[in-house]
Order: C-alpha cells, then structure tokens, then sequence
C-alpha cells in the first residue's frame, strides 16, 4: 500500500482505488482513523472517534473480493455522522448534557440505507445543541474550530460534520438542516452542502428539532459525491408519516435561467460577499446561462416567520425530554420538580431561550399573532417561490451574509439568528438547496470561503446539481 | 415581557432556571420578540391562503410487534425502572 491521500481523495476516487485494489478498505478505514485522532486534537470536529472503522473494513473487503466489478460506490467508505441522527447501539447525544450518555436503540433509515450500501461510519460529529445554533459555540461538549482557519467557526449547526469534511477527517458526512444548518457550515468551510427536498429523504431517527423544517442532507468536498450520497439516502418511508413518494426519473434537462431577488440580497451583506456573488453570475452568464431579477415580495419575512415556527416546534418536540424515560434525571421531592430541575440543568442556554419562545407563541392569547399568522406568512413565501419558479430554472443567492467569524462574534443571538438570513426561506417552502464554494473574502489576511447558494423547485435536487457543477467548474 | 409573563412561561416549558439567568433573558426575549413581530406588517388576509398540502399519512393500524421484544433494550435508557416498567415519581 501506498500512502492514502485522504486531502485528494473524494468518494468517487477512492472507490476506484478500492475496486483497483490500490489499497483495502481496513487500511483506508486506518488512515481515516489515524488522521482524525490527529486532527481533531486541533479542530474537534467529532465528539467520539469509532475505532471498530478499521474492522468495519474487513467486510467490505470480503465484498470487494467477492463481486470486483459489481460493488456499491459506498463500499467501504468512511462517512462522519451528525451527533443527532441515530446509530444503533451507539451514543447519539445531540451534544446535550440532557442526552449525554444515550445510546440509540435503532438505526435512522438514512443509517440503514448507508449500511446496506456497504458504508463505514468514522464518528459521530460535533454540533450546536439540538441543532439551534449557527456557530456550533452552542454545544455542551466544546467548541469546533473551522480548519480553514482555527480561529474561526466553522459555521453551525453541523459544523463539526463540516469541519470533518473540509479539513480532510473524513471523504464525507452527513448532517441536518433545518434553517441553513448544512449550508451555512459548507459555506464558511468551503465544501458542498445539500438540504433535500422536504421528505426527499426520512426523517425517521434524526432526532427533531422542528418536524416540519428538518431534513438530513450530505456535506462533501465535490457535486459528485454530493448526488452519490444523496442517491443513497433519499426515498420513501413508511417510518415518516412526511416522506415523499419515490420519485420519478430525474429531469435530465438542462437549466437555462436563474433568478436573483436582488433587493433583497442589499440587506445586510458584506461587500465583498456579494462581489464573490455577482462574479460568479457573470460566469455563468458567459456559460449561457440566462440571469434575470426577481421579486419575492415575502422573502425578507422569512427569517421573522423561520425564528417563530422553529422554536414553537422546538418547544413541542423537546417536551419528551423530562427525565424520565431516558437520558438525563436530576433528583427532586415531586414529578413537577422532577421534570423542571432535568430540563433546567440538561439543556444549554440558546436551548432554554427557544423553548421559552416557542412557548410563548403559542400559548393562550398569543398564538393568533404570533404562531398562526407566522404559518400563514409561510404559505405566501411558498407561493413567493412557486410564482417564481414559473419563469426560472432556479433562484440563487449566498449562502451566507459574511463569511466565517470569529468566536464569540455573535454572542447577541439575534446577531447569530441573522446568520440565517438567506437560508431559512427554502426549509419555510420544502424546496432543496445546495451551497457550492465560489470565490473567496479575505479577513485578516486569510482568503475565507464563501458560498453560493442554488435553490430549485420541489424535487428538483438534478437541477442543483447541474448547475452545482458548473459552479464548480468555474473555480473561481 | 414583564417578569410575571416570564414565571408563567417558565413554568408552562416546565424549567428551572436560576434568577441571575432571567434577567438577561428578559432582555433577550424582548428584543427577539420586537424582531418577530414584525410579521404583523403582511397583510394575510387578501384571498384564500392554501393552508398546508402537507398532511400526515398513517399507516394502517395492523400488525403489531410481538409483546416485549423492545422492552429491554429501551428500559436499558430510562433513568429509573422496576420490572417491566418506567418508574416515577407519584403523580397525585
């Protein structure tokens, strides 16, 4: 065996040099696992390392073996999970102190479908608690530093999927998105993100912040591994009473035009942010591509609408974690006192701040303002999205307002809660999103990613990934 | 919000929390709040607005797992069990 190159290797490639027999999968899932151990020393991108990675490549080897030419493209492959999505037998703790030692007793149906596809899992990965965060400062088990420059976030709430990812620990990952929580940390890291669809892929053991938000989505370094390891997850579940039926083929056509709700990009964006931005649809513009300004006259509601309807859900779905049935109990004389004191010290702050404002609007003599009139905000921003896609292939935007920040930057949440900003319209409407990197801002000397985001009709994920890669091919 | 409206919010989420945390969260509650109200400026009441085509599809309510086989392994997780069961606290 040579030495494996995991800051070259992209899932594709190393599956031809598996097939090739260039190296096997046990001394691919040990490089994997040497490399982490030494890079999250510095990043801390994982919460725990799986060790039995190594042997774990053992059966894909006798797969290997068995079938040369026939073989799963995740054969093998090391993939970083998302602290939040289960793992059978193995602890899954949102990076919440409430679930600190809980050990999932079945595997979400994206796990299951990974592991009939032959893949490895490297670890679980850091994350904001219960993915409320944009930073990943949020979680209970330290912070996770951005490998493009540690001193620096690397975006939340999947940033330790991210960090993984962008700083080589692992060919790919998976994470959650529920108001830009892949996005954001692929943009400030310079990878791939992609939030599905809603019900493109099961929400079945990813555990909820807000049901009718979240999906489970890939982080990876190109387009290409981006649609493998989609393919691989999505499809219909019975387990998800939200999940989509199968889809159809895929619509192989070409995207011709994209619209940009420009007036709404001037809000609050760095400079060079949207320099990146604009050079890159002047690219694309050269490629033939036809841009055209948009108006989506609700989209500056969005992040308004995303901050009432996620945390009321949040309050809702984080009702079950009450000391009792599992995880986390602190003692007390009563069942009242029981409940309150476990929720008190087992949740973080941002934590305990969202479920007092899902709380509050939708409690008695509020929810009418607050709650209802929020859905219905969402609707028209569906319909915002539906008129547009009448007359373009796709919208696109940043990802983010800025690129990375510092730590402790954005200690105000509502600083952090703008983060958002251009990510939160697409879970409010279902539809996917990918953030591609193209371009570059430089803060303090260092040149710091930035994301372009592509945002498609329902099921349109082909689309993104279209012009995905045209993106990418600009290297810009 | 007003640090009555902030005791009966605290104890409809069922959380304790320390008095030298309310104070900072009062404020940060107002200004979250102040922030999304402004959805209050969209007018939501021109046509008829399609509420949700997303629905919840059940499946039928047949075919269930064999009694018991579950139990062990999610008792293993509950802070607290005797026998086959959850133990808590008296609720009256």
């Amino acid at each position: 065996m040579g030495s494996i190159d995991l800051e070259n290797l992209t899932i594709k490639k190393t599956h031809d040099h598996l097939v090739r027999g260039d190296f096997s999968a046990r001394e691919l899932g040990s490089a994997c696992l040497k490399r982490a151990e030494e890079k999250n020393q510095e990043t801390n991108a994982f919460l725990e390392i799986f060790e039995d990675v190594i042997e774990a490549g053992d059966e894909a080897d006798a797969r290997i073996r068995e079938k040369k030419k026939d073989t799963p493209l995740l054969l093998g492959i090391p993939l970083a999970i998302k602290d939040n999505i289960l793992i059978k037998g193995r602890v899954v703790s949102c990076a919440s102190k409430i679930l600190s030692s809980y050990k999932a007793s079945y595997d979400a149906t994206a796990i299951q479908k990974l592991k009939q596809a032959g893949a490895v899992f490297l670890g679980r990965t850091n994350m904001d608690e219960f993915a409320m965060g944009s930073s990943t400062e949020n979680s209970a088990f330290g912070l996770t530093k951005n490998p493009r420059d540690v001193r620096r976030v690397p975006g939340g709430s999947s940033g330790g999927s991210a960090a993984a990812v962008s700083g080589n620990l692992a060919l790919a990952a998976l994470g959650s998105d529920t108001g830009g929580s892949i996005r954001q940390p692929a943009s400030l890291t310079g990878i791939i993100g992609l939030k599905p669809t809603y019900g493109a892929v099961s929400r079945s053991g990813l555990i909820a912040l807000a049901s009718s938000l979240d999906q489970i989505g890939p982080l990876t370094k190109t387009i290409a591994d981006a649609r493998l390891l989609f393919s691989a997850i999505r499809g219909h579940d019975p387990n998800d009473s939200t999940s989509l039926p199968n889809a159809k083929n895929d619509s192989d056509k070409k995207p011709r035009t994209v619209g940009v709700p420009r007036t709404f990009l001037a809000q609050g964006c760095d400079p060079d942010v949207l320099k990146c931005f604009e050079a890159t649809l002047t690219q694309l513009k050269n490629r033939g591509y036809e841009i055209r300004d948009l108006n989506l006259p609700n989209l500056p509601y969005s992040l308004a609408v995303y901050y009432i309807i996620q945390p009321a859900e949040a309050s809702t779905n984080l009702a079950r974690f009450d000391g009792i049935r599992y995880g986390l109990s602190a003692p007390a004389p009563d069942i009242a006192g029981v409940y309150a004191k476990t929720r008190g010290i087992g949740f973080g702050r941002e934590v305990r701040r969202r479920i007092l404002i899902g709380t509050f609007v939708l409690s008695s003599g509020y929810a009418d303002a607050y709650y209802r009139k929020a859905r219905a905000v969402r609707e028209l921003i569906r319909a915002d999205f539906d008129h547009a896609f009448k007359s373009v292939d796709a919208i696109v935007m940043p990802t983010t307002p800025s690129p990375a920040f510092m730590f402790g930057a954005k200690s105000d949440p509502l600083a952090m809660y703008a983060e958002d900003i251009f990510a939160t319209s697409a879970n409010l409407a279902g539809v996917p999103a990918i953030s591609v990197p193209s371009g570059r801002a430089e803060r303090d000397g260092i040149a710091l990613p930035v994301g372009f985001q592509i945002i498609a009709p329902h099921g349109g994920e082909g689309t993104l990934f279209a012009i995905g890669e045209d993106v990418e091919n600009l290297a810009l | 919000m007003d640090s009555r409206e902030l005791e009966k919010l605290k104890m409809l989420a069922r959380l304790s929390i320390a008095d030298e945390e309310l104070q900072m969260l009062q404020k940060d509650l107002g200004a979250i709040l102040e922030y999304i109200s402004k959805i209050r400026e969209v007018r939501t009441d021109v046509g008829a607005l399609l509420m949700d085509e997303h629905r919840n599809v059940f499946r039928e309510d047949e075919g269930p797992h064999e009694t018991g086989i579950y139990t062990k392994i999610l008792l293993q997780e509950a802070p607290n069990h005797e026998g086959s069961y959850v133990k808590v606290k008296k609720i009256l």
